[in-house]
């Protein structure tokens, strides 16, 4: 088991190697073919060259052979030789013909056995020349190995055989035994040379491959270093163009979209600052006359008492509509400030569980007069680093939500915890809402059922911004519903909003759902 | 300067003429001597004229950037500053906190809402039961004479510094969550922006600690909040 998830872990390593570098693939690649193609070439000059030589050897072993054949027939037919016994005579022409050159070996097939010279044994002379002797006096070649009496090693040569005919007509075969001991030589030498040079012309291609590659690859990772830089937000970051190449248009290219690039990220820059400002300034203009407004509405309402009945009712209508005015300004104003992305986070470390209970705590008057009892159930170890003003915000609005939609019936607010997250869930069970809708919740002024009147009079923001706020703490905000069983909106927050959340310690769909499905 | 007054004075630094009448309005029924100045350059000579008890700064000033105003207020006095402000964004509040507000309210406000901030700001802690001599780190408070010492060394504090040392310092070894500060020494009863809490904890500790960058006065409990510092010796 051990040895196997080390086998796999070695070869992602090599996979790793081969794809992490372009020089290493491309100057394997090329030893690889140059390799090839090296030792096809290699081995057919080696071919040309000994098919060469050795038919050279062979047309210049023809030529001697007759030479000399010419000449032990004449000698054998010279009337002085008569005389002398045909073996002797033979051995004679053998010694001759040795003397003449060391170049060839001559063998003799003579009437008391045959006649060797030069230490050859008989067994150099092929049968199948023997048999083709034999049967005609003309002379035949054939490629023979030469075998030596003593120590010598072997070599290849050519048997050159014919007939010798003496004076008294007798017929006896000879073969002339040509070695390649100066052409096999040479063809080592040849090799030696072509393998020398193979090695060095791969050595010299790799090293070029190499400088090539390089070449090329430089300015490709000199761009994607650019360009790294400038997803960094570096956007004063360019290439050096130099010449008119591939590699210079890939520069002109890059030089050109970083170019766009900061001047876009300028615009909207400016775009997002003037849309900033304008929101600071919207802000603070209509805040200052709201605030004048809902103070002076508050000094009537205060001493309504002193008015006739129909001022009374005015100034009380007054008064609640400027709440309502005021709630939706501030929800608007809160809006805009996300969408211009001028909201900033303010993290401390934070126990979400006592956010949660003191939030709850806040809307239990609330809630009785709902009739609605709230049921807290807290895990242990729920700090996160966190905006607690947002995050009691959005608790603030999935609990009136919960109320407003809850019926009269108990609400569950459950908070959990794992080693990366937080979560804390809000499960009512009112009217709920379909599967389908789930999205749609946190759309901006979205209503379950127009037609019902709201309890509280919220400005239909509420379930935005509190996206909008967990968004900001790289948080989830879910919503679960079904048409008559309830909802569940769960928070899950990162202990650390710089690290990305990948599950959540609440489920999404509601434990007692679960439970009730399991059995059917 | 020979003014026996019996009333409480507020200085309202504001702008907008509408909102500073009703705000006057406001504040005089609630029974407070109000003084009004409509400019940021104006204001710190105002204050330094009318001596007021508390200061109500809107932020956004015309000819002066309130965050500047309340500085130099506060290199001159410790009255009590509370923040009138637009924007309940992070760098606003907090540059205003930092400046040396001692509280903020966020326009549009219920009037009462703005008349509890000021009452709180008003109230002086010393008037709940309890030792009047206390300790905490190497520092001496004197309840009574509203004083804190080091040694011989007086330290200039705000009153709501004071308040935020004297709550530490009466529970010497109880942990204190940003929010029961909160309640405790702003009188939030529903917990509210705790960045009121780090950044007053800041500016005391800037007075108070030996070395602001390892406190041993106002000592922070990770995940929790603060507590006070051991006593250097029992006396």
């Amino acid at each position: 088991m051990s040895q196997l998830t080390r086998a796999d872990r070695r070869s992602p390593g090599l996979a790793q190697l081969w794809w992490g570098s372009l020089p290493l693939r491309v100057l394997f690649t090329t030893v690889a073919a140059s390799f090839l193609v090296l030792v096809l070439a290699g081995l057919l000059l080696m071919q040309q060259a000994r098919s060469s030589i050795v038919e050279t050897k062979k047309d210049a072993s023809i030529i001697e052979a007759t030479g000399i054949h010419n000449f032990m027939s004449r000698q054998l037919r010279l009337p002085e030789s008569r005389s002398i016994a045909i073996y002797e005579q033979l051995n004679l022409l053998a010694e001759q013909a040795q003397e003449q050159a060391g170049q060839y070996k001559v063998v003799i097939d003579g009437p008391a056995g045959a006649i060797l010279s030069g230490g050859i044994t008989w067994e150099s002379v092929p049968e199948t020349l023997q048999m083709r002797v034999s049967g005609s006096d003309k002379m035949f070649v054939t490629p023979t190995e030469v075998i030596h009496a003593d120590a010598v090693p072997n070599e290849p040569g050519w048997a050159v055989g014919t007939t010798l005919v003496d004076g008294a007509g007798e017929r006896f075969p000879v073969y002339y035994i040509f070695p390649m001991t100066n052409e096999v030589a040479t063809l080592k030498a040849l090799q030696r040379a072509v393998i020398v040079t193979g090695l060095a012309l791969l050595g010299a291609l790799a090293a070029i491959a190499y400088l090539v590659t390089v070449q090329v690859v430089r300015p490709v990772r000199k761009a994607s270093q650019t360009a790294r830089r400038l997803a960094s937000g570096n956007l004063e970051e360019r290439m050096r163009v130099r010449g008119t190449d591939d590699i210079a248009s890939l520069a002109v290219s890059l030089n050109d979209m970083a170019g766009d690039l900061a001047a876009r990220i300028r615009e909207l820059e400016s775009l997002s600052l003037v849309q900033r400002r304008f929101v600071g300034d919207v802000s603070h203009e209509l805040r200052t006359p709201m605030t004048t407004i809902r103070m002076a509405a508050d000094v009537l309402y205060e001493s309504r008492d002193d008015f006739e009945p129909q001022s009374r009712r005015t100034v009380e209508l007054m008064s609640t509509q400027i709440d309502r005015f005021d709630s939706l300004l501030a929800d608007l104003l809160e809006i805009s400030r996300f969408d211009a992305g001028a909201a900033v986070l303010s993290l401390d470390e934070v126990d979400l569980a006592l956010v949660v209970a003191s939030e709850v705590d806040a809307q239990r008057a609330f809630a009785k007069q709902q009739g609605i009892e709230l049921r807290l159930r807290v895990e242990a170890r729920t700090t996160a680093l966190m905006d607690s003003r947002r995050i009691r915000r959005i608790l603030r609005n999935l609990l009136t939500n919960a109320i407003e939609h809850g019926e009269g019936r108990p609400i569950d607010i459950t908070v959990g915890a794992d080693a990366h997250a937080v979560a804390v869930a809000v499960r009512d069970r009112g009217v709920g809402f379909q599967a389908s809708e789930s999205g749609l919740v946190f759309e901006r002024f979205w209503r379950a059922d127009p037609s019902r009147n709201r309890v509280v009079g919220g400005t239909g923001l509420g379930l935005a911004i509190a996206l909008e706020d967990a968004r900001l703490h790289r948080g989830w905000l879910t919503a679960w519903g079904r048409p008559g069983r309830g909802a569940q909106f769960r928070l899950t927050l990162p202990r650390d909003p710089h690290h990305v959340l990948m599950g959540s310690p609440l489920p999404v769909i509601p434990t007692d759902i679960d439970a009730r499905r399991r059995p059917t | 300067m020979t003014d026996t007054r019996s009333r409480t004075r507020i200085l309202i630094v504001d702008d907008d003429p509408a909102l500073s009448e009703m705000l006057q309005i406001v504040l005089r029924q609630e029974g407070f001597d109000t003084v009004h100045c409509g400019t940021g350059t104006a204001a710190v000579a105002a204050m330094r004229e009318s001596r007021p008890d508390l200061v109500l700064l809107d932020l956004m000033l015309p000819g002066r950037d309130g965050v500047k105003v309340c500085r130099d207020m506060r290199t001159e006095s410790v009255v009590p500053i509370v923040m009138l402000t637009a924007k309940s964004d992070t760098s606003d509040v907090v540059a205003g906190l930092e400046a040396g507000a001692d509280d903020y309210v966020a326009k549009p406000f219920k009037p009462k809402e703005l008349i509890a901030r000021i009452r709180t700001r008003l109230r002086q802690m010393s008037a709940d039961p309890g030792k009047d001599v206390l300790g905490i780190g190497d520092l001496i408070i004197s309840v009574s004479a509203h004083t804190v010492k080091r040694g011989e060394t007086a330290l200039q504090l705000t009153p709501l510094e004071f308040d935020l040392l004297l709550a530490l310092a009466k529970r010497p070894s109880h942990v204190f969550s940003r929010e029961a500060l909160l309640d405790e020494v702003w009188g939030y009863r529903n917990a509210a922006d705790t960045r009121l809490v780090n950044v007053h904890v800041q500016r005391l500790r800037a007075k108070v600690e030996k070395d602001p960058e390892h406190p041993e006065i106002v000592v922070t409990v990770r995940g929790v909040g603060y507590r006070a510092g051991e006593p250097a010796d029992e006396s």
